[in-house]
C-alpha cells in the first residue's frame, strides 16, 4: 500500500470522505453542541485538537502497544487529552466551558477520535497521523460550522450572538424558526447536507443492498 | 518480534508506563491551571451575584464585575443559629462550603430538618447586601440543596422590605441540560422578581408550583411555575427556600433584621 500524503489527509477527509457525512461518526455531538455557532466552533477546534494529538502519540508508540490492550492504550491517551482540554477550557473559557459542560468530556466517546486511532494512527507515522487527526477534525468542524451557522441565524436572527435579522419580538421583522434550536432539527440538515454532497460527489452514493425487481407485469401476476 | 511483543510481562509493563506518564500529564496540567480556574470561579460567582441582584449584563468584562461588586456590594458574616452580624471569620474568604465540612462549625441535620438534603449544615454564612445611606437596599443570601441529581448553588436577592425577591439563580449545579438544567434559562429565572417570601400571617410561603400558575389565584404573588419535565429539581428548589429562608437558615437574621437587632 502506497503512503498517502500528507496534503491527502489533511484534505480529503474535508469533503472526499467527511467524518459525518460520509462515515456518519460523531452525529450525537453534533446534534447537541451547534444550537449557536460559538459553542460549534470550541467544540471543533476542542476535537481537532484531540484527534490530532491522539493520533500523534499513538503513532509515536504504536509498535511498542501489546494488540491485546491496544483499544484501552489508545482510551488511556484520548481520555488524558481531553481531560487537559477540558482543564484548559475551565481556566480561560469558563462560561463557554459552562455552556459546553458534559459535551467536551463525551469528546472521549466521540467515535472519530477512537476511530481515526484504530483505523490510522495505528498503522501510520506519527507525522502523517498528526494530520490525518487535523484533516478529520476539520472535516468534523465544516459540518459543526455549517450547521451552527444555520441553527443560530435562523433559530436566533443571530450569528456569534450578535443580532443580524431583528426578530419581531424585539421590533424586527423576523420570525425565528424555534424548532432550528431543538437537537432534531440538527438531524434533517445533516441528512440534507449529505444529500447535497453525494449530489456532488457521485461516487459516495453507496450500492443498494438489494435491488428492487421491476414492476412485474399482468401476466405473471396471474 | 511479535510473540515478545504479546508477552504478559511487556503487557503489563507498557500499560503501567502509559498510565505513568498520562497521569503525570493530566496531575500537570490540572495543577498548573487550578490558579486561574479558582479565579474564573469566583469571578463567576461575583457576576451571578450582580445579575440576581439586578446589576449589570453578561457582557460586562471581568475587570468591570470586580469594579462594580467591590463598589456597590458588601459582605458580611451571619452567625446562623442567633441570627446576628459575627466578626468571627473575615466575610471575603469565609467559605461556607468548606465550613460546612469542618466539625467545630457545622452540624449534622436530622432527617426531618434537612428538607433541602445537604446534610451538614455550617453555623456561620455570608450574606451580601447593597446598602443605601445606611438601609439595606438589597440582600442577597446564599441558597444550596439537592435537586435530582446534584446541589443547586445559588443566590436569591430580595429588596429592602426583606420579602419581595428581586432575583433568584444558580451559578453552579449538575442538573440535566435540557430538563431540570432549565433552572438557568432567564426565562424561568425572570418570572422570580416581584414575588414574595410571606403571606399577610408571615409564613414562608414562596414556592414552585408544578405546572403553571394561574393568575386568578389569590396565591399566585408567592408562586413560580414548574419546569417541564423537572418536577423533582424544581420541587429541589421549592426545598432549599423553603430551608434557607426559614428557621433552620436565615429565618432569625431577616427577623433580627426587620427589628433592627441585627
Amino acid at each position: 500500500m502506497s503512503q498517502p500524503t500528507i496534503k491527502e489527509v489533511l484534505l480529503n477527509p474535508l469533503f472526499n470522505n467527511n467524518p459525518i457525512g460520509l462515515q456518519i461518526l460523531g452525529i450525537c455531538s453534533a446534534l447537541a453542541v451547534t444550537s449557536n455557532l460559538q459553542t460549534a466552533l470550541v467544540m471543533s477546534a476542542a476535537l481537532t485538537l484531540v484527534t490530532a494529538f491522539s493520533n500523534l502519540f499513538i503513532s509515536m508508540i504504536r509498535s511498542q502497544i501489546p494488540s491485546s490492550i491496544r483499544m484501552i492504550v489508545q482510551m488511556v491517551i484520548i481520555a488524558s487529552l481531553v481531560i487537559v482540554v477540558d482543564q484548559v477550557l475551565k481556566a480561560f473559557a469558563y462560561s463557554l466551558s459552562k455552556q459546553l459542560s458534559v459535551f467536551v468530556g463525551l469528546i472521549i466517546t466521540n467515535c472519530i477520535v477512537m476511530g481515526r486511532a484504530e483505523a490510522f494512527a495505528m498503522q501510520n507515522p506519527p507525522v502523517l497521523s498528526f494530520f490525518d487527526g487535523i484533516g478529520n477534525g476539520l472535516g468534523y468542524s465544516v459540518f459543526l460550522i455549517a450547521l451552527g451557522i444555520i441553527r443560530e441565524l435562523f433559530g436566533a436572527g443571530k450569528l456569534m450572538g450578535y443580532e443580524v435579522l431583528p426578530l419581531i419580538n424585539d421590533g424586527g421583522w423576523y420570525q425565528p424558526n424555534g424548532m432550528l434550536l431543538l437537537p432534531p432539527s440538527a438531524f434533517f440538515l445533516i441528512g440534507l447536507f449529505i444529500w447535497a454532497v453525494r449530489s456532488w460527489k457521485k461516487d459516495q452514493v453507496e450500492k443498494n443492498v438489494y435491488k428492487m425487481a421491476s414492476q412485474v407485469s399482468n401476466k405473471e401476476a396471474y | 518480534m511479535s510473540s515478545q511483543k504479546e508477552s504478559t510481562v511487556r503487557t503489563l509493563v507498557v500499560a503501567l508506563l502509559v498510565c505513568l506518564v498520562c497521569s503525570v500529564f493530566v496531575a500537570g496540567a490540572a495543577i498548573a491551571l487550578k490558579p486561574t480556574q479558582l479565579d474564573n470561579r469566583l469571578l463567576d460567582k461575583q457576576r451571578s451575584i450582580l445579575a440576581i441582584a439586578g446589576l449589570g449584563d453578561a457582557s460586562m468584562s471581568s475587570a468591570q464585575v470586580k469594579d462594580m461588586f467591590s463598589g456597590t456590594i458588601s459582605a458580611k458574616l451571619v452567625d446562623l443559629e442567633t441570627g446576628k452580624f459575627s466578626d468571627a471569620f473575615d466575610p471575603i474568604t469565609f467559605d461556607p462550603l468548606k465550613a460546612s465540612k469542618d466539625p467545630k462549625i457545622s452540624s449534622v441535620l436530622k432527617g426531618n430538618v434537612d428538607i433541602a438534603g445537604i446534610k451538614r449544615q455550617e453555623r456561620y454564612s455570608t450574606v451580601y447586601m447593597i446598602e443605601n445611606e445606611g438601609q439595606v437596599d438589597t440582600l442577597i443570601l446564599p441558597v444550596r440543596g439537592y435537586g435530582l441529581w446534584s446541589t443547586l448553588h445559588g443566590f436569591i436577592a430580595v429588596k429592602g422590605d426583606l420579602n419581595t425577591v428581586v432575583g433568584m439563580g444558580f451559578y453552579q449545579h449538575g442538573e440535566t441540560p435540557g430538563l431540570g438544567g432549565e433552572v438557568d434559562n432567564p426565562k424561568w429565572t425572570g418570572q422570580w422578581p416581584g414575588k414574595t417570601l410571606f403571606d399577610d400571617n408571615g409564613n414562608l410561603v414562596l414556592e414552585v408550583v408544578k405546572g403553571g400558575v394561574d393568575p386568578q389565584n389569590a396565591k399566585a404573588v408567592h408562586q413560580v411555575d414548574g419546569l417541564a419535565g423537572a418536577t423533582l429539581t424544581a420541587n429541589g428548589v421549592s426545598n432549599l427556600l423553603k430551608f434557607w429562608l426559614g428557621q433552620n437558615g436565615f429565618g432569625p437574621f431577616i427577623a433580627n433584621l426587620r427589628s433592627g437587632e441585627a
